[in-house]
């Protein structure tokens, strides 16, 4: 407010109008009222008109959004679910994949995900335990958010690149659900871990207080008493967790996932179809573009209805939660 | 009895504190195995040819690794998307917070988590089978995958992370400054210009680096969408090969332990080095300008 004020009045300094220093502080009060509304209507009516026109401009912008989502959808439901049927969803692709269903890529992306999800959730709350109960404010706490912070940022492609420097060759796990499945799990550490600690930190402090006070230890209290009233945000983490999973393509593409394989994975070692990668492949490498596009429509349905559902899923369960902690 | 809860008690925190520096060993792995792969090609090709090096022929022999396309591409494809993303994610934030009723955020919010759940590749195809063509057509150009489509789909997967993270800084002003300004007789706009925004813009800045960095890293949309010729673009229509999709593409047909293979690997570095930059920046912005209610400002 002062500096308001005191910007107000160097303004008037520098063009010489008004001897600043020679008014009281009440003079100066008025004076900015009146300039704002008596002495200036139409600088009023210039300021409501203004406001109108902004105020759509933000609201536009935020359509954008909704349109975006919408127009997205609405082409590929219309260009894509009359390749949907129960054939599709329970076949292998056949014919060098221009005909049958996708069976293969439902399996190998429901492995890859959740075998994500089974690496990062013990990993992602015990950090999230670590980083909201035990750690004290300093240095470390700080490197171990940074690492997070950046691990987060990491681009998917790198992921990629580390999964098979690591895990495909390194550890010589070759392409197989195992390697694919540890580079989404690296991938999606930081979502669970951030999720985590936002269900610890909604956790009031008289729950700690209460079992503590009644002679639990600190592990006690984090497994009986914290842990399960946090239970359902950190599992609202992980549903967006397993979600992010499935939809990605990149760090796959050279650890867990191949171009066609008929068969169903029967060991962890084995190398996975995924709907993402088989959109990409039938998109850009398959034999016949054009006339695989039903498939290419109706695999990006499946995929969006996942993914899409699971988020809905969480969103609307987080929405309950927060609903019932007021 | 308590000596043993004790003993427990110790090892349990010890086993946490192991767990939690997860991140930063694979972190730390990440960076070895970019840089034991990686670092061989500067046996062959110096630095300096390697990222200002104008030929990108990586399978032809001889071979050239010079990455200076792929880099301008990435840079291109980035801020073009960032002149889209900035302003809709700033602004769709804004509304959010501080125009829209609540009933309204309620709805608006779900759909902006949703526009970031939509897998990348949805959106990478949706740009190739949709929106290709509808440019192709408007525009008359000879190809309708490039850097302006390329750049209209990042734009879309940023929009979520610099909309969220920026509501979360407008939020957090406090109440009070607001009051302030509407008590001095300031429309809501102008309380929303001179005071919301300059109160939270070191948040929105975190923001939009970090919606600028994953744009930097977004693979499959530049993959499908950017074109994928290596030469440096000369309008905004030129196709182009932004790193990801450079390391996507080829690595397939890279044979392990090969000179291409430890270029597209030496070429993750120089990814990951952005990405990095721009994430110790936006740590650094959001915790050296923290707002401790009015008092900072």
């Amino acid at each position: 407010m002062t500096s308001l004020l005191v910007s107000e009045t160097t303004k008037k300094k520098k063009s010489g109008t008004v001897d600043v220093e020679s008014i009281t502080q009440e003079e100066k009060m008025t004076t900015i009222v009146k300039t704002t509304y008596e002495a200036n209507p139409a600088y009023d009516k210039r300021r409501q008109v203004s406001q109108t026109v902004f105020f759509n401009l933000f609201r536009g912008a935020a359509a954008v959004n909704g349109i975006a989502l919408l127009v997205i959808i609405y082409f590929m439901v219309a260009n894509g679910w009359r390749a949907i049927s129960w054939e599709f969803l329970t076949q292998p692709p056949m014919e060098c994949m221009t005909k049958g269903g996708i069976l293969p890529c439902i399996v190998g992306t429901f492995c890859l995900s959740f075998g994500a999800i089974i690496v990062a959730l013990p990993i992602g709350i015990a950090s999230a335990i670590y980083l909201n109960e035990y750690a004290l404010p300093g240095k470390m706490v700080r490197l171990i958010q940074l690492g997070i912070n950046n691990l987060a940022g990491v681009p998917s492609v790198v992921f990629g690149l580390f999964g098979l420097a690591f895990f495909v060759v390194i550890l010589d796990m070759g392409v197989s659900i195992a390697a694919g499945a540890l580079t989404l799990g690296a991938m999606s550490l930081p979502v669970i871990i951030g999720a985590t600690e936002e269900a610890l930190k909604s956790v009031p402090d008289t729950y700690r207080e209460a079992s503590l006070g009644l002679g639990a230890t600190k592990w006690q209290t984090i497994w009986r008493v914290v842990l399960p009233s946090a239970m359902p945000g950190i599992l609202t983490g992980a549903i967006l967790g397993i979600s992010r999973a499935a939809g990605e393509t990149a760090p796959i593409m050279f650890t867990g996932a191949v171009f066609f394989t008929p068969k169903l994975p029967t060991s962890i070692f084995n190398e996975v179809m995924a709907l993402p990668y088989h959109i990409y492949v039938l998109a850009t490498a398959g034999t016949e573009i054009e006339k695989t596009r039903h498939l290419q429509y109706g695999t990006a349905i499946v995929l969006i209805g996942m993914v899409l559902g699971m988020n809905l899923l969480a969103i609307l369960w987080r929405a309950r939660l927060r609903k019932r902690l007021r | 009895m308590a000596n043993r809860r004790q003993t427990t008690e110790k090892s349990m925190q010890a086993m946490f504190f192991i767990i939690a520096t997860a991140s930063i060993t694979i972190l730390f792995l990440i960076m070895l195995f970019l840089f034991k792969e990686g670092l061989p090609i500067f046996k062959t090709v110096s630095v300096k040819d390697f990222i200002f090096g104008k030929y990108w022929y990586p399978t032809s022999d001889p071979a050239d690794f010079g990455i200076f396309p792929l880099i301008v591409a990435s840079v291109a494809v980035t801020s073009v998307s960032g002149m889209i993303s900035i302003p809709l994610g700033v602004m769709t934030a804004v509304y959010l917070s501080e125009i829209a009723r609540p009933r309204v955020g309620e709805i608006v919010k779900p759909v902006v988590e949703l526009l970031a759940a939509l897998p990348s590749v949805v959106i990478g195809f949706f740009g190739m089978v949709l929106v290709a063509p509808f440019l192709q057509r408007v525009f008359g150009i000879p190809t309708g995958l490039n850097l302006f489509n390329a750049s209209l789909m990042l734009a879309f997967m940023s929009i979520p992370t610099i909309c969220s993270i920026s509501e979360d800084a407008i939020h957090s002003v406090p109440v009070a400054l607001r009051e302030a300004s509407v008590a001095l007789g300031a429309t809501q706009l102008q309380t929303i210009a001179r005071v919301v925004v300059p109160a939270s813009l070191s948040g929105i800045s975190t923001a939009v680096i970090l919606g600028l960095s994953r744009a930097v890293g977004e693979t499959m949309v530049v993959l499908m969408v950017a074109g994928g010729a290596a030469m440096l673009p000369e309008s905004i229509f030129d196709p182009v090969r932004p790193m990801p999709a450079s390391i996507a593409a080829e690595m397939a047909e890279a044979p392990v332990g090969g000179e291409h293979y430890h270029a597209l690997f030496a070429t993750g570095i120089v990814l990951f080095v952005f990405t990095l930059i721009f994430n110790i920046v936006a740590d650094y912005i959001a915790h050296r300008y923290t707002q401790v209610g009015e008092a900072s400002l």
